[in-house]
């Protein structure tokens, strides 16, 4: 594993997830949704990195969830 | 490679029930408890770090590091929270259908299953033990009384009770056991893992029952006794549930490293020219034949040809089977078994169930086909359980180990005359559910 600077985690939680799709609007790209309408996030796994110019996006995403299905965390916690 | 005598591959006493009177005779007592914290009960852990041995429910994950796991998540508690001693459950809900190493393992060798989890529950100074077998199963009666032989000579520290959650698929799966146990709905837990908060929000150890086998027999024999034969990255002896077109399909016992073929000659070996093997179960990976009768039966070697040893299935696919119908009676049965709580696993597996049966059935295209390997892709890593990503690697490496009849049956045919329900080398389905999904989880209490 490599070294990297302090960066945000986009955190799905797929048992609480609806597929309602809100996340997609408000962050298109960074979240897309499958064909099913639930939310495939970047490298397809249920945690992205967010480059920090996208931070505000990902937050939208994260407010938009009426689920509360996703989270922001921080890069430094502990990975399971 | 380590070769065991016939003798030394035989540890689990599987040709005959045991009572309590002949487990003693042949095993003896447990070595003594010196008080929950003393130090014995530590010394337990370090022996089966010592013994190398790793869990034998499928994810082959050394069963020292899980002790230590239970242990400090236990210690990182304030000595008065109520959820600070940890809970024990023997996992003997054997979900694989093409598995039968555990029912044997219960019906023959029962107490030594029952000493490994009091053994693991004296060793991590847990206060509640359970053993969990499927709704119904007919190893019940015997267990119930075991455990009334057990009672009457107070073998145990603290009782072991029988529990039976609902026979479903994801109902094995470490999170789902004990969230049963603490909240009586057996569905997989994605946030948090047993070991941190399980049943109850205890610290939770769920353990095969072949691994607690192994693990009172290492209480009483030691590490390095128990790591004298087999693999040296995963010794001792393993149980393997044999099946399709051999002539004495069952279940074995032999060293780790055991080659395919031998383990095929215990079973009578081939009875037709095998077509393929399914490894590990319907989470599992299918391995074309050629080559693959050379391999050691052991987790890395068969991972590196191209296998998932799993919870130890090899089934042998004979030329009256065809493959692709194998996989799709498989698909349809793992898509019903959902717990219906993710949307890649509760939409996917039915979308590619379609698929799959399209092609069995010789209606699908290229584009169908392009379709179904797509979608395997995108249903994998986004599960809250492995369910999703298990059944995709069932069909996945499927269309890869018999390419040659993917093309047959997009060009409309099948080299092995259709499907021939009941034939010998047919993999067992159970009945499948009606309802496919239920995203409440009623069909899990």
């Amino acid at each position: 594993m490599t070294a990297r600077p302090a960066t945000q985690i986009l955190v799905l939680n797929p048992t609480t997830c609806d597929g309602r799709g809100l996340c997609a609007e408000a962050a298109p790209g960074l979240v897309d949704l499958d064909e099913w309408g639930f939310p495939l996030l970047t490298g397809g796994g249920l945690r992205a990195d967010i480059p920090g110019e996208r931070l505000a996006e990902a937050r939208d995403a994260v407010h938009a969830c009426p689920a509360l299905a996703l989270h922001l965390e921080s890069a430094a916690r502990h990975r399971r | 490679m380590t070769i065991a005598t016939t003798d030394a591959a035989e540890r689990l006493g599987l040709s005959l029930r045991s009572s309590l009177a002949v487990h003693l005779a042949e095993h003896g007592h447990l070595p003594a408890s010196r008080g929950r914290h003393g130090s014995v009960a530590g010394s337990l852990v370090d022996e089966v770090e010592r013994s190398g041995l790793r869990g034998r429910g499928g994810g082959w994950f050394p069963t020292a590091v899980k002790l230590r796991a239970v242990v400090e998540s236990s210690a990182a508690r304030g000595r008065l929270s109520t959820t600070r001693r940890p809970v024990v459950i023997g996992n003997g809900m054997e979900g694989e259908p093409a598995s039968g190493k555990d029912a044997m393992l219960l019906a023959a060798s029962p107490h030594l299953v029952l000493d490994g989890i009091s053994a693991a529950a004296h060793a991590i100074g847990a206060t509640e033990a359970y053993l969990a077998v499927h709704r119904g199963s007919h190893l019940v009666p015997g267990l119930l009384a075991a455990l009334a032989e057990r009672a009457e000579a107070t073998v145990d520290e603290i009782p072991i009770r029988l529990v039976t959650p609902p026979a479903r698929y994801v109902a094995s799966e470490e999170s789902a056991l004990a969230h049963w146990v603490g909240e009586g709905l057996a569905t997989p837990v994605h946030d948090r893992r047993p070991f941190q908060s399980g049943a109850g929000g205890r610290p939770t150890l769920v353990q095969n029952v072949e691994t607690l086998a192994h693990l009172a027999l290492i209480a009483r024999n030691g590490g390095p006794w128990f790591a004298g034969v087999g693999s040296p990255a995963a010794p001792g002896t393993t149980m393997v549930s044999v099946g399709g077109a051999v002539a004495a399909p069952g279940v074995v016992e032999v060293p780790t490293g055991t080659s395919v073929a031998s383990i095929l000659d215990r079973c009578g070996g081939p009875t037709a020219d095998v077509t393929g093997f399914l490894t590990g179960g319907y989470g599992g990976a299918w391995v074309p034949t050629a080559g693959f009768a050379a391999t050691p039966w052991d987790p890395d070697s068969v991972r590196a040809a191209g296998g998932v040893i799993g919870a130890s299935v090899l089934w042998a696919v004979g030329p009256d089977t065809c493959p692709l119908h194998e996989m799709a009676r498989v698909a349809a049965w793992m898509a019903g078994e959902t717990a219906g709580q993710c949307g890649p696993c509760a939409f996917g597996l039915p979308s590619v169930r379609d698929d799959v049966h399209l092609l069995a059935v010789r209606r699908a295209g290229a584009g169908d086909a392009d379709r179904l390997r797509a979608r395997l892709g995108l249903i994998s890593n986004r599960g809250g359980c492995k369910h999703p990503d298990g059944t995709a690697r069932f069909l996945a490496t499927g269309l890869a180990a018999f390419p040659d009849e993917v093309a047959a049956h997009l060009a409309g045919r099948c080299s092995f005359g259709s499907t021939r329900p009941g034939s010998p080398s047919s993999l067992p389905v159970p009945e499948a559910r009606l309802a496919s999904t239920d995203v409440n989880g009623r069909d899990f209490a």
